[in-house]
Protein backbone atom coordinates (compact mmCIF):
# COMPACT_ATOMS: atom_id res chain seq x y z
CA UNK A 1 0.00 0.00 0.00
CA UNK A 2 1.31 3.49 -1.01
CA UNK A 3 2.24 5.47 1.98
CA UNK A 4 2.91 8.83 2.44
CA UNK A 5 6.85 9.92 3.85
CA UNK A 6 6.05 12.71 6.08
CA UNK A 7 9.20 14.98 5.71
CA UNK A 8 10.07 18.54 6.11
CA UNK A 9 9.24 19.10 2.56
CA UNK A 10 6.20 17.46 2.83
CA UNK A 11 5.17 19.06 5.65
CA UNK A 12 5.59 22.44 3.83
CA UNK A 13 4.12 20.94 0.64
CA UNK A 14 0.09 21.48 0.47
CA UNK A 15 -1.46 20.27 -1.14
CA UNK A 16 0.81 17.02 -1.55
CA UNK A 17 2.22 16.03 -4.75
CA UNK A 18 -0.89 14.39 -6.61
CA UNK A 19 -0.45 10.48 -7.08
CA UNK A 20 -2.78 7.70 -8.98
CA UNK A 21 -5.15 7.73 -5.77
CA UNK A 22 -8.22 9.30 -5.88
CA UNK A 23 -8.22 10.08 -1.65
CA UNK A 24 -8.45 13.01 0.23
CA UNK A 25 -5.14 15.48 0.63
CA UNK A 26 -3.34 14.85 3.24
CA UNK A 27 -2.93 17.53 5.72
CA UNK A 28 1.10 18.23 6.81
CA UNK A 29 2.27 16.05 9.82
CA UNK A 30 1.68 18.59 12.20
CA UNK A 31 -2.04 19.12 11.09
CA UNK A 32 -2.72 15.70 11.90
CA UNK A 33 -0.91 15.76 15.45
CA UNK A 34 -3.41 18.75 16.36
CA UNK A 35 -6.04 16.24 15.18
CA UNK A 36 -5.00 13.61 17.63
CA UNK A 37 -4.53 16.02 20.34
CA UNK A 38 -8.27 17.37 19.13
CA UNK A 39 -9.59 13.56 18.90
CA UNK A 40 -7.98 12.49 22.32
CA UNK A 41 -9.38 15.99 24.63
CA UNK A 42 -12.95 15.69 22.65
CA UNK A 43 -13.21 12.24 23.60
CA UNK A 44 -12.11 12.73 26.99
CA UNK A 45 -14.51 15.67 27.30
CA UNK A 46 -11.81 18.44 27.85
CA UNK A 47 -13.01 20.55 24.99
CA UNK A 48 -15.82 21.52 23.63
CA UNK A 49 -15.22 21.46 19.29
CA UNK A 50 -17.82 24.32 19.07
CA UNK A 51 -15.72 26.66 21.08
CA UNK A 52 -12.84 26.16 19.58
CA UNK A 53 -14.55 26.90 16.19
CA UNK A 54 -15.51 30.25 18.02
CA UNK A 55 -12.39 30.99 19.33
CA UNK A 56 -11.39 30.60 15.78
CA UNK A 57 -13.88 32.56 13.99
CA UNK A 58 -13.08 35.62 16.58
CA UNK A 59 -10.02 35.70 15.57
CA UNK A 60 -9.71 35.42 12.31
CA UNK A 61 -13.32 37.52 11.73
CA UNK A 62 -14.00 39.75 14.52
CA UNK A 63 -11.14 40.39 16.65
CA UNK A 64 -8.22 43.02 14.75
CA UNK A 65 -6.25 46.06 14.55
CA UNK A 66 -9.83 47.57 13.92
CA UNK A 67 -10.51 47.79 17.70
CA UNK A 68 -6.99 49.56 18.65
CA UNK A 69 -7.49 52.02 16.18
CA UNK A 70 -11.26 52.78 17.44
CA UNK A 71 -9.17 53.43 21.01
CA UNK A 72 -6.57 55.42 19.30
CA UNK A 73 -8.70 57.78 17.60
CA UNK A 74 -10.95 58.23 21.05
CA UNK A 75 -7.60 58.95 22.53
CA UNK A 76 -6.94 61.73 19.89
CA UNK A 77 -10.37 63.18 20.36
CA UNK A 78 -11.59 62.72 23.82
CA UNK A 79 -9.19 64.46 26.27
CA UNK A 80 -10.68 62.58 28.97
CA UNK A 81 -10.73 59.44 27.42
CA UNK A 82 -7.11 59.87 26.65
CA UNK A 83 -6.17 60.28 30.50
CA UNK A 84 -7.96 57.83 31.55
CA UNK A 85 -6.18 55.47 29.05
CA UNK A 86 -2.88 56.66 29.83
CA UNK A 87 -4.08 56.10 33.93
CA UNK A 88 -5.48 52.54 33.21
CA UNK A 89 -5.60 51.05 29.93
CA UNK A 90 -7.14 48.01 31.15
CA UNK A 91 -10.25 49.81 32.62
CA UNK A 92 -10.09 52.00 29.73
CA UNK A 93 -10.45 49.81 27.10
CA UNK A 94 -12.73 47.21 28.86
CA UNK A 95 -15.31 49.80 28.92
CA UNK A 96 -14.81 49.64 25.20
CA UNK A 97 -15.68 46.22 25.35
CA UNK A 98 -12.23 45.13 24.88
CA UNK A 99 -10.77 42.40 27.08
CA UNK A 100 -7.68 40.58 27.54
CA UNK A 101 -8.93 36.48 27.39
CA UNK A 102 -5.76 35.74 29.94
CA UNK A 103 -6.25 38.40 32.36
CA UNK A 104 -3.00 40.53 31.10
CA UNK A 105 -2.60 44.17 31.98
CA UNK A 106 -2.67 46.61 29.26
CA UNK A 107 0.02 49.30 29.09
CA UNK A 108 -0.63 52.54 26.98
CA UNK A 109 2.21 54.25 25.52
CA UNK A 110 2.40 57.48 23.78
CA UNK A 111 4.41 59.03 21.17
CA UNK A 112 5.88 62.28 21.17
CA UNK A 113 7.85 64.72 19.77
CA UNK A 114 10.37 63.66 22.40
CA UNK A 115 9.51 59.54 22.41
CA UNK A 116 9.25 57.05 20.09
CA UNK A 117 7.54 53.69 21.61
CA UNK A 118 8.12 50.33 20.08
CA UNK A 119 6.85 47.05 21.63
CA UNK A 120 8.24 43.30 21.27
CA UNK A 121 7.78 40.31 23.10
CA UNK A 122 11.50 38.86 22.99
CA UNK A 123 10.74 35.54 24.84
CA UNK A 124 7.33 34.12 22.82
CA UNK A 125 5.05 36.56 21.11
CA UNK A 126 2.94 38.27 24.02
CA UNK A 127 0.46 40.73 21.74
CA UNK A 128 -2.41 42.63 23.10
CA UNK A 129 -5.27 40.44 21.02
CA UNK A 130 -7.92 42.04 22.22
CA UNK A 131 -6.96 45.36 20.45
CA UNK A 132 -5.04 44.22 17.45
CA UNK A 133 -5.95 40.36 16.79
CA UNK A 134 -3.18 37.68 15.97
CA UNK A 135 0.60 39.39 15.63
CA UNK A 136 1.24 39.12 12.14
CA UNK A 137 4.50 36.58 11.27
CA UNK A 138 7.27 38.98 11.20
CA UNK A 139 6.34 40.24 15.25
CA UNK A 140 6.90 36.48 15.85
CA UNK A 141 10.31 35.57 14.00
CA UNK A 142 13.41 35.04 16.09
CA UNK A 143 14.38 38.40 13.97
CA UNK A 144 12.33 40.77 14.86
CA UNK A 145 12.26 39.21 18.54
CA UNK A 146 15.77 39.36 18.78
CA UNK A 147 16.85 42.66 16.91
CA UNK A 148 13.82 44.92 17.92
CA UNK A 149 15.97 45.03 21.24
CA UNK A 150 19.71 44.97 19.82
CA UNK A 151 19.12 47.34 17.06
CA UNK A 152 15.74 49.23 16.78
CA UNK A 153 16.75 52.20 14.98
CA UNK A 154 18.00 49.76 12.03
CA UNK A 155 14.33 47.65 12.94
CA UNK A 156 12.73 51.13 12.29
CA UNK A 157 14.29 52.08 8.83
CA UNK A 158 13.44 48.66 7.68
CA UNK A 159 9.68 49.75 8.24
CA UNK A 160 10.26 52.92 6.29
CA UNK A 161 10.65 54.64 10.02
CA UNK A 162 13.76 57.24 10.61
CA UNK A 163 13.33 59.10 13.23
CA UNK A 164 15.12 62.41 14.39
CA UNK A 165 18.59 61.53 16.33
CA UNK A 166 17.24 63.65 19.06
CA UNK A 167 14.06 61.34 19.42
CA UNK A 168 14.67 58.96 22.37
CA UNK A 169 13.13 55.33 21.56
CA UNK A 170 11.78 53.21 24.07
CA UNK A 171 11.22 49.38 23.61
CA UNK A 172 9.07 47.53 25.85
CA UNK A 173 9.04 43.85 26.27
CA UNK A 174 5.86 42.74 26.21
CA UNK A 175 4.99 39.54 29.27
CA UNK A 176 2.44 37.10 29.48
CA UNK A 177 0.62 39.81 32.13
CA UNK A 178 1.74 43.37 30.26
CA UNK A 179 0.91 43.99 26.84
CA UNK A 180 1.74 47.04 25.29
CA UNK A 181 -0.63 48.98 22.88
CA UNK A 182 1.52 52.51 21.36
CA UNK A 183 -0.67 55.76 20.92
CA UNK A 184 0.95 56.73 17.69
CA UNK A 185 0.96 60.12 16.85
CA UNK A 186 -1.73 62.32 15.66
CA UNK A 187 -0.72 63.59 12.30
CA UNK A 188 -0.93 67.45 11.07
CA UNK A 189 -3.79 68.10 8.74
CA UNK A 190 -6.27 65.58 10.59
CA UNK A 191 -8.26 68.78 12.76
CA UNK A 192 -11.99 68.10 12.55
CA UNK A 193 -11.68 64.82 11.16
CA UNK A 194 -14.40 62.51 13.00
CA UNK A 195 -13.49 59.53 14.83
CA UNK A 196 -13.90 56.63 12.38
CA UNK A 197 -12.24 58.86 9.67
CA UNK A 198 -9.13 58.74 11.88
CA UNK A 199 -9.24 55.11 12.80
CA UNK A 200 -9.22 54.33 9.17
CA UNK A 201 -5.95 55.57 9.08
CA UNK A 202 -4.31 54.12 12.05
CA UNK A 203 -2.17 51.03 11.06
CA UNK A 204 -1.52 47.91 12.74
CA UNK A 205 2.06 48.86 12.63
CA UNK A 206 2.11 51.99 13.87
CA UNK A 207 0.49 50.64 16.96
CA UNK A 208 3.02 48.25 17.49
CA UNK A 209 5.66 50.92 16.98
CA UNK A 210 6.95 50.03 13.83
CA UNK A 211 5.19 52.92 11.73
CA UNK A 212 3.86 55.98 11.39
CA UNK A 213 0.50 57.14 10.63
CA UNK A 214 0.15 59.78 7.67
CA UNK A 215 -2.76 61.02 5.75
CA UNK A 216 -3.01 59.57 2.67
CA UNK A 217 -2.21 61.44 -0.41
CA UNK B 1 -7.74 49.71 0.42
CA UNK B 2 -5.47 47.28 1.02
CA UNK B 3 -6.75 43.91 1.95
CA UNK B 4 -6.16 42.45 5.41
CA UNK B 5 -3.56 39.56 5.66
CA UNK B 6 -4.82 36.54 7.27
CA UNK B 7 -5.15 35.77 11.01
CA UNK B 8 -3.42 32.53 10.25
CA UNK B 9 -1.59 31.30 7.59
CA UNK B 10 -2.38 27.96 7.74
CA UNK B 11 -5.49 25.97 9.30
CA UNK B 12 -3.66 24.36 11.74
CA UNK B 13 -1.95 27.54 13.00
CA UNK B 14 -5.85 27.94 13.75
CA UNK B 15 -6.57 25.28 15.24
CA UNK B 16 -3.53 25.00 17.39
CA UNK B 17 -3.78 28.40 18.87
CA UNK B 18 -7.55 27.78 19.30
CA UNK B 19 -7.11 24.03 21.31
CA UNK B 20 -4.45 26.16 23.29
CA UNK B 21 -6.38 29.52 24.16
CA UNK B 22 -9.56 27.16 24.93
CA UNK B 23 -7.49 24.48 27.37
CA UNK B 24 -6.57 28.03 29.05
CA UNK B 25 -10.00 29.12 29.25
CA UNK B 26 -11.35 25.89 30.48
CA UNK B 27 -8.51 26.06 33.45
CA UNK B 28 -6.19 23.40 32.62
CA UNK B 29 -2.92 25.97 32.35
CA UNK B 30 -2.75 29.58 33.34
CA UNK B 31 -1.32 31.66 30.38
CA UNK B 32 1.88 32.80 32.18
CA UNK B 33 2.47 29.23 32.96
CA UNK B 34 1.93 28.53 29.05
CA UNK B 35 4.29 32.22 27.73
CA UNK B 36 7.27 30.62 30.07
CA UNK B 37 6.92 26.71 28.68
CA UNK B 38 6.38 28.15 25.26
CA UNK B 39 9.12 30.52 25.74
CA UNK B 40 11.38 27.72 26.48
CA UNK B 41 11.45 25.46 23.45
CA UNK B 42 11.12 28.59 21.15
CA UNK B 43 14.56 29.48 22.85
CA UNK B 44 16.34 25.84 22.65
CA UNK B 45 14.82 25.69 18.90
CA UNK B 46 16.16 28.87 18.12
CA UNK B 47 19.76 27.77 19.47
CA UNK B 48 20.23 26.07 15.61
CA UNK B 49 18.98 28.62 13.18
CA UNK B 50 16.68 31.85 12.95
CA UNK B 51 13.05 30.47 13.80
CA UNK B 52 10.28 31.83 11.01
CA UNK B 53 7.20 33.20 12.58
CA UNK B 54 4.93 31.06 10.51
CA UNK B 55 5.55 27.35 10.79
CA UNK B 56 8.52 27.55 12.70
CA UNK B 57 6.68 29.10 15.06
CA UNK B 58 3.77 26.96 15.39
CA UNK B 59 5.84 23.73 15.78
CA UNK B 60 7.32 25.24 18.70
CA UNK B 61 4.01 26.09 19.71
CA UNK B 62 2.76 22.39 18.86
CA UNK B 63 5.73 20.28 20.98
CA UNK B 64 4.92 22.66 24.07
CA UNK B 65 1.07 22.10 23.56
CA UNK B 66 1.86 18.20 23.59
CA UNK B 67 4.24 18.44 25.94
CA UNK B 68 2.12 19.98 28.69
CA UNK B 69 -0.56 17.41 28.14
CA UNK B 70 1.55 14.97 28.08
CA UNK B 71 3.16 15.95 32.04
CA UNK B 72 -0.78 15.89 33.00
CA UNK B 73 -1.23 12.84 31.99
CA UNK B 74 -4.06 14.07 29.61
CA UNK B 75 -2.56 12.37 25.99
CA UNK B 76 0.46 10.20 25.92
CA UNK B 77 3.01 10.68 23.25
CA UNK B 78 2.07 7.19 21.97
CA UNK B 79 -1.59 7.71 22.53
CA UNK B 80 -1.05 11.20 19.86
CA UNK B 81 1.53 9.24 17.77
CA UNK B 82 -1.54 6.74 16.67
CA UNK B 83 -4.34 8.40 16.81
CA UNK B 84 -2.32 10.69 14.53
CA UNK B 85 -1.78 8.08 12.24
CA UNK B 86 -5.17 6.44 12.12
CA UNK B 87 -5.74 10.28 10.79
CA UNK B 88 -3.23 9.24 8.25
CA UNK B 89 -4.96 6.20 7.18
CA UNK B 90 -8.40 8.22 6.98
CA UNK B 91 -7.01 10.41 4.86
CA UNK B 92 -5.72 7.81 2.99
CA UNK B 93 -8.65 5.85 2.37
CA UNK B 94 -11.07 8.93 2.06
CA UNK B 95 -12.46 8.99 -1.29
CA UNK B 96 -11.40 12.80 -2.40
CA UNK B 97 -14.46 14.78 -1.64
CA UNK B 98 -16.06 13.09 1.32
CA UNK B 99 -15.60 13.93 5.13
CA UNK B 100 -12.93 12.49 6.34
CA UNK B 101 -13.62 10.50 9.69
CA UNK B 102 -11.72 8.37 12.35
CA UNK B 103 -13.33 4.74 11.66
Amino acid sequence: MFRWTVDSAARNAAPMPHDDHDHSVLPPDPALRVKALETILTEKGLIDPAALDAIIDTYQNKVGPQNGAAVVARAWTEPEFHAALMADATAAVSEMGFYGRQGEHLVAVENTGDVHNMVVCTLCSCYPWPLLGIPPAWYKSDAYRARAVREPRVVLSEFGVTLPDETKLRVWDSTAEVRYLVIPRRPDGTEGWSVDDLAAIISRDAMVGCGLVTVPA
Amino acid sequence: MKRPEPAFAEPWHAQLFALTVHLNETGLFDWPHWADRFSATLKRHGVARELNGGDDYFNAWLETLEAVLSEQSLADPAQVDRIRNAWEQAYMTTPHGAPVRLI
